[in-house]
């Protein structure tokens, strides 16, 4: 029996399996978050299995595999320890010959190890890449730390004791206090002080609470809660039965999106573990208190990870907003009390009570405490989960932890935030990324998605692309925002489309003070963002949109025209035989041509010439080079 | 052969209408569609009127009240994806399977469709075929990967590839019985 009846008991656990851990040899730590099972790390992982049986060593070197570890573009990876060499890019293949190698010797295998972009040279150990190096990793080094359906590691690492220490040395006020004083504030995107939902949650009346953990994540462009469920789901529910006890609730609910598979798998697994610990459920730890947790997964609508439409699809309704005059704190889940946040946020908890407030708060800025995971995507060579210090500036994330632009070409904007975001462009890169500093500037820290966009990226379509997203994701409840963002991606399609008028800018941005001050939620009020951002900062594109009939960028269809470059040409046809719309001809070895008529503007044949001889014109101009 | 009858997959949730989306999205799950026979048994078991369950039914992106195909594209669409040229994964898709904008094909082969976010960001752009990511996809890939599917040499639905396996370490704790 496992059951765990005492605070004593989950001590005693905690200290054999730590110092189990201490004594293991050679741990092998291989990540299956779903990027690296995209490259293929399942394969890889049955290989390690299989090779470690082979060569006779599956008693002396551990297997670990985890959760998501943030540098996908580099997946599969794994690490070595005790000696922390790191191996990037992993092919089944290669598994023998690390285990023989790199295991039963002592060698490192140049061909596996990363290089970094900056330098060209090689990195052999974790500790050495800029990429983690410049990173703070408080809650990613957890994900490391743990395979996310074993529990015992959880408690190895020890996890469940902050909850512990909560249930037998804070009564609620005192958690409260903690929290608040720590100044952790919602990562989901309100930013919203934790500490001081919870007291209004408390104090609010009714026995009955609910806790929810927000796992919604349908920023485009975001990923660090998938990733953070899936790779560590038991300090979300340790932060949750925190929380629970904080303020009087005995019921949570983690509204998961269904987009997430792995993390619906993992969170189900976790609570299984928990309740059999008699670390969820009744009586927790003997101490009295009961507290468990239910899945409930998302249909595919970006609209419920607002708060009130999401409590609407836990009661098994269509996700609409309602209007917060009363706040769900008072009157949330199924009109009661209910605390909300986000997977981050909650998984921020145990180590706030674990180390203390001053030790989160010494982190970050007045205003902003701790760290902040991003999810660095788009043209930079780095992409992937980064977790620093809140107050850093842009330009070290995009270019000391994300390495700079792919391909040498210039890195225009970053888009931060999602569809409730903007786009701030290179100047602004000295920012310092706190939850003030983006507002003031346009944009918001929102859940910490970053894009990095070059110049070819068209700030109209970057735009246009958000308003379809958000039409497309509205729920259509209030008129403003079903028919405001409508109306605006009218506009800007007539700009991106070669229609575009002056007179249509000022238009443009009344509608956006119209839909930000009077919709219902904050899809609505948050969705001229992107608009107005780019109207700010990349005014001249939209000009050359209206007045040149050009897309600087050769982005948008309507506006530009794919050239083979007869001279550069070799005839060799593989244009020809990609074009889905049988747009080019031309005769073996000699050059081709496009035919504009036919032509549909995908830019299929350009990704394919070997020989740069497809480009892209606009405006009777040459736009950067496909 | 699992029982994918809708009144099985209801099972225990009879009379809790706050069910509702959780059912469907099993249903849809195991039948690929929400069919009108299945929506009437679920208002009635669930206690929900019929006109809720269709709302729910076609509010939600993940349920679908059309049959889809046998095999599923899904294409991500998120801001990463688009930045890196997803755009030119639809194009190839539907002018390849001969549709005009995503959907079903006439012959019930193949759903094309577009998803706003995966979470996958980093090795994007992501495409997901019957369930199975595959990542830095352009066009050419993406063509060669549904030609292999119209050679069967891909899983198709409900047997990709098998699940990862996870927990590797015995820690000495006896289950519970």
């Amino acid at each position: 029996m496992p059951r765990l009846n005492a605070i004593g008991e989950l001590m005693v656990l905690h200290e054999r399996l730590r110092a189990d851990r201490a004594n293991g040899g050679t741990i092998l730590t291989v990540c299956g978050g779903t990027g690296c099972q995209a490259n293929r790390s399942g394969a890889v992982i049955d290989e390690i299995r299989a090779e470690l049986v082979r060569q006779g060593l599956s008693d002396r070197v551990t297997l670990r595999v985890t959760g998501c570890q943030g540098f996908c573009e580099q997946g599969p990876i794994m690490v070595i320890d005790p000696s922390n060499v790191f191996y990037c890019h992993i092919e089944p293949e290669d598994v023998a010959e690390i285990i023989s190698r790199s295991i039963q010797g002592n060698e490192v295998i140049e061909r596996l190890l990363y290089t970094d972009p900056a330098t060209g040279k090689k990195v052999r150990t974790e500790a050495e890449i800029p990429f983690y190096r410049a990173q703070d990793r408080v809650l990613l080094s957890q994900n490391r730390q743990v395979d996310p359906c074993a529990i015992e590691d959880y408690i190895a690492i020890g996890g469940y004791s902050a909850l512990a220490r909560v249930l037998t040395e804070f009564d609620p006020g005192a958690v409260i206090a903690e929290i608040s004083a720590s100044g952790l504030r919602g990562r989901g995107g309100g930013g919203f002080p934790t500490g001081r939902k919870w007291a209004d949650c408390r104090a609010a009346a009714g026995d009955e609470k609910y806790i929810i953990c927000n796992a919604d994540e349908g920023d485009p462009g975001a990923y660090m809660d998938r990733s953070v469920l899936e790779g560590n789901p038991h300090a979300v529910l340790e932060g949750m039965a925190i929380g629970s006890w904080a303020v009087g609730a005995e019921q949570g609910y983690v509204y998961v999106r269904k987009e997430y598979p792995l993390a619906v798998d993992h969170t189900r697994t976790a609570i299984a573990q928990a309740r059999e610990f008699g670390l969820l459920g009744e009586n927790i730890l003997g101490s009295g208190f009961n507290f468990d947790v239910e899945v409930a997964r998302g249909g595919g609508a970006f609209i419920c990870g607002e708060s009130t439409a999401l409590m609407a699809s836990v009661e098994g309704k269509v996700g609409e907003p309602r209007p917060k005059d009363v706040h769900t704190v008072e009157d949330g889940l199924w009109h009661r009390p209910t605390t909300l946040n986000n997977v981050e946020t909650w998984a921020n908890v145990p180590s706030i009570i674990t180390n203390g407030a001053a030790w989160f708060a010494a982190k970050g800025t007045d205003g902003s405490k701790g760290t902040k995971i991003f999810a660095l995507t788009g043209r930079v060579r780095n992409t992937g989960l980064v977790e620093v210090a809140m107050g850093t500036p842009l330009r070290k994330i995009i270019f000391d932890i994300g390495g700079g632009a792919t391909n040498g070409r210039a890195i225009k904007a970053v888009q931060t935030g999602g569809p409730s975001g903007g786009c701030l462009p290179a100047k602004l890169f000295d920012l310092s990324v706190d939850f003030e500093t983006l507002a003031q500037a346009g944009s918001m820290v929102g859940s910490g998605g970053m894009v990095v966009m070059d110049e070819k990226t068209c700030m109209v379509d970057v735009a246009k692309y958000f308003l379809a997203f958000l039409l497309d994701e509205s729920c259509g409840k209030c008129v403003p925002c079903r028919l405001g963002i409508d109306r605006m991606l009218e506009i800007v399609t007539d700009i991106s489309e070669g229609r575009g008028r002056p007179e249509q800018i000022p238009l443009l941005e009344e509608l956006a003070e119209t839909v930000r001050e009077t919709s219902l939620c904050a899809l609505g009020k948050t969705a001229p963002n992107p608009v107005v951002s780019t109207l700010r900062y990349f005014r001249e594109e939209y000009m050359a949109h209206i007045t040149e009939k050009r897309c600087p960028a050769g982005v948008c269809r309507e506006l530009i025209e794919y050239v083979i470059d007869p001279e550069k040409c070799t005839g060799c046809g593989v244009c020809l035989r990609a074009c889905p719309h049988g747009a080019i001809s031309g005769a073996k070895k000699e050059p081709h041509v496009i035919d504009p008529l036919t032509c549909r503007k995908c830019g299929i044949c350009a990704e394919g010439c070997t020989f740069e001889a497809i480009t892209v014109y606009s405006g009777g101009m040459l736009c950067c080079s496909t | 052969m699992p029982d994918n009858s809708v009144e099985t997959i209801i099972g225990k949730r009879r009379s809790q209408p706050h069910q509702l989306i959780e059912v469907l999205q099993d249903i849809q799950e195991a039948q690929g569609y929400i069919s009108q026979e299945a929506a009437t048994v679920v208002s009635h078991n669930l206690g929900v009127p019929l006109i809720e369950v269709y709302r729910a039914a076609s509010f939600y992106k993940a349920l679908s009240l059309e049959p889809r195909g046998k095999h599923v594209i899904t294409l991500c669409t998120g801001t990463a994806c688009h930045v890196r040229g997803s755009h030119v994964l639809l194009d190839q898709a539907s002018s390849k399977l001969g549709m005009d904008n995503g959907g079903t094909t006439k012959d019930g082969l193949f759903t094309v469709e577009r998803v706003n976010c995966l979470g996958a960001c980093a090795i994007g752009p992501v495409v997901v075929l019957n369930g199975a990511y595959h990542h830095h996809m352009t066009s050419a890939k993406l063509s060669s990967v549904i030609d292999a599917v119209l050679k069967d040499e891909v899983p198709q639905a409900g047997d990709a590839a098998p699940a990862l396996q996870y927990r590797d370490k015995d820690y000495g704790i006896p289950k519970r019985e």
